[in-house]
């Protein structure tokens, strides 16, 4: 009995692992159709856009920086996906983490790491508000948080732009963007030759520690169940609410502090005048790292690498970057699509009854 | 402050929340047939910069306002038949996949005029047309009705027209009577023999073609040209206006409430009054709409229970 479920979990496992693959699969071919219908020089296109990033230690960076802070994004969708919570406001908190980020760095004295640690902190909480609207509106006043956090992204967007227009801005910059942060605030570089930062060790943590919690901790236990069937967690006993609310903080924290340590890492002032799309990329990450952030390193790694490819590909030659945001729109959905390959898992599945039915006649009569 | 009040309570005023209106109203309308259907989604954004790309491509190239109009519905519809073809077909997550289809359609549109025009930001290089002014007959000539009525682009119109035409269709029409019966409980419609993918796929359809209109007056109304994610957020606010409303008549109602916010903000700016806090008003607002809204709904339910 114990064998045959898990045999069937493992045609499920197997199949979502395959789905994943030719999802991907699909995406890179199509990408590669476009590229050579459309580039004049087509196999120098697909050369850089595939080879491109490993060429040389600055592009080897350039992936690294790509993937730093995807490991935040990835990580905070994972917690508020697991609740089931489709909460989008994790891009509005990195955009004004980063900013409440800069507000630390350019209008404090303090010595240095202690900046640093005050500057991410703040950054967190101010993410964790900017992702606890969505879920308050949701738990108090039953507001689906699909438009509510659509909403709080744009409100992220001009409070922070606001911010460093009135509070933060250096006229002498020549164009908009913050003072200068303090030295004692930035995240050190450790790579000669690339800008790869700090950073890097603090996502792999956040990452770590995401993982713990979701699935090794009982209030991470907690949210999956809330996100699996949240009636059962509500006769189980689970106060849902709080549930939901925790796992929403938590992720709005960690998005908020990504937010930190982009511009902490990469820049010396602040000087997004958009929304970045960092969070919309940490939604794709964790859809295919299936809400675990035991996957979020590769998943990020890959995002980052077609990002880097197709960032060399659009200097090189005439395909311009954008053709990422296609190859990923056809990851998500192919990804997403329960049914699709169904027929193929459905097959297994029942071949797999048919054998278990036999040997067990077998047994009978044997 | 004299200057904002002279600004506010003028013919041009409500002029222009009628024109900022119109993508609005086109959007809203979209949602509510398709939360009528039971197929809300947050594709909107995606439907309407495709077809506002596709309108302006569409009229360069054939030089004909009829041939833009169906190419813009053409690239609209497109994304919509996608989004059901997805979630309908293949039981792909409705949310998920309209944050796919919206990352398609922002960057697929940029790499299109890219390809055609070398130019990421804007379309100007392409000779596209827009759709006409319409003054109408006696009212262009009473004074202060006239400023603020007549001269509106004819897809300004055609969205209050439609604000009648849903209502027709959802209410006095059997396929209408289908749409809602699935969206209220798809298990008794299928019980009676009504084919629910059918009526969702044609409702996720219809409303994508609303959508497509609030689009292609964008890019060929509102402005004479097409620029990357010239939505900018419409199509969300036409979901949250659907949110508000509920009804036709008072989702245009609450879409004409987020115009006001859009086309204050306008003035506002123009009186040096810090620009990002008066463009954050319309989502503000939202959000205290959905807030109040949502919890009168919950108070309701409450009520009738006990």
């Amino acid at each position: 009995m114990l064998s045959r479920m898990t045999n069937k979990n493992n045609v499920e496992k197997q199949f979502e692992i395959l789905r994943t693959l030719v999802a991907i699969a699909i995406a890179l071919s199509i990408a590669f159709i476009i590229i050579l219908l459309i580039s004049d020089n087509p196999i120098n296109a697909l050369a850089s856009f595939v080879i491109g990033p490993l060429t040389t230690t600055r592009r080897l960076g350039n992936i690294v920086e790509a993937l730093i802070p995807l490991l935040f994004t990835g990580t905070a969708v994972s917690l508020i996906f697991s609740a089931n919570q489709t909460n989008l406001a994790v891009e509005g908190a990195f955009f004004i983490g980063g900013v409440g980020a800069s507000f630390m760095a350019t209008q404090l004295n303090l010595p240095p790491g202690i900046h640093l640690v005050v500057a991410l902190i703040v950054a967190g909480i101010i993410g964790a508000l900017a992702c606890g609207i969505p879920a308050i509106l949701y738990i108090k006043f039953d507001a689906r948080p699909v438009v509510s956090s659509l909403m709080v992204n744009y409100v992220c967007l001009y409070l922070g732009l606001a911010v460093i227009n009135h509070v933060i801005r250096d006229p002498a910059a020549g164009f908009l963007a913050s003072f200068k942060f303090n030295k004692t605030a930035v995240l050190p570089k450790i790579i000669k030759g690339t800008n790869v930062h700090f950073g890097i060790f603090l996502g792999i943590i956040i990452v770590i520690l995401g993982y713990l919690y979701l699935y090794k901790y009982k209030k991470g236990y907690e949210i999956r169940m809330v996100g699996k069937n949240v009636d059962f967690a509500k006769y189980s006993g689970i106060n849902v609410n709080s549930v939901l609310m925790s796992a929403q903080l938590l992720g709005g924290f960690i998005a908020g502090m990504g937010g930190a340590v982009e511009v902490l890492g990469m820049y010396n002032r602040f000087q997004y005048q958009k929304l970045t799309g960092h969070g919309f990329d940490g939604i794709l990450v964790g859809i295919i790292a299936k809400n675990n952030p035991k996957l979020v390193p590769l998943t990020a790694l890959f995002l980052a690498y077609i990002r880097v490819g197709a960032d060399v590909m659009s200097r090189v030659s005439d395909i311009p970057i954008e053709l990422v945001s296609i190859i990923q729109a056809i990851i998500i959905m192919f990804v997403v699509a329960e049914r699709f390959l169904y027929k193929l898992k459905h097959k297994k599945i029942v071949s797999l009854s048919r054998n278990e039915i036999n040997e067990k006649e077998e047994i009978v009569n044997g | 402050m004299d200057n904002l009040l002279k600004a506010i309570f003028s013919a041009e005023f409500v002029y222009s929340i009628i024109r900022v209106t119109t993508p609005l109203l086109f959007a809203g309308l979209a949602a509510l047939i398709a939360n009528k259907g039971g197929v809300l989604h947050i594709a909107y954004e995606g439907i309407m910069v495709t077809a506002a790309f596709c309108g302006v491509v569409g009229s360069a190239y054939s030089q004909s306002l009829l041939v833009g109009l169906l190419s813009g519905l053409a690239g609209g519809l497109l994304i919509s038949f996608l989004l059901g073809y997805f979630s309908l077909i293949l039981r792909a997550d409705r949310t998920l996949t309209g944050i796919a289809l919206n990352t398609f359609a922002s960057g697929g549109t940029v790499f299109m005029l890219y390809v055609l025009t070398n130019d990421k930001g804007l379309s100007t290089s392409l000779n596209s047309l827009t759709f006409p002014i319409v003054n109408i007959p006696i009212i262009k000539n009473i004074p202060i009705l006239g400023t603020a009525l007549s001269g509106h682009n004819v897809l300004t119109y055609v969205s209050f027209i439609c604000v009648f035409l849903v209502f027709v269709v959802l209410y006095k029409t059997p396929f209408g009577l289908r749409i809602r019966t699935v969206g209220e409980n798809e298990d008794a419609a299928s019980s009676v023999g009504v084919k629910v993918i059918r009526v969702k796929f044609i409702t996720l359809l219809i409303s994508g073609a609303i959508a497509s209109l609030g689009g292609v007056y964008m890019s060929m109304g509102y402005l004479s040209w097409f620029a990357r994610d010239m939505i900018a957020g419409r199509g969300f606010m036409g979901i949250a206006a659907q949110n508000l409303g509920g009804e036709p008549l008072s989702t245009m109602i609450a879409a004409l409430f987020f115009g006001l916010a859009n086309a204050l903000s306008n003035v506002l700016q123009t009186l040096n009054i810090p620009a990002e806090f008066v463009q954050v008003i319309p989502y503000v607002a939202t959000l205290i709409g959905l807030a109040a809204y949502s919890g009168s709904m919950k108070r309701n339910k409450i009520n009738k229970k006990s």
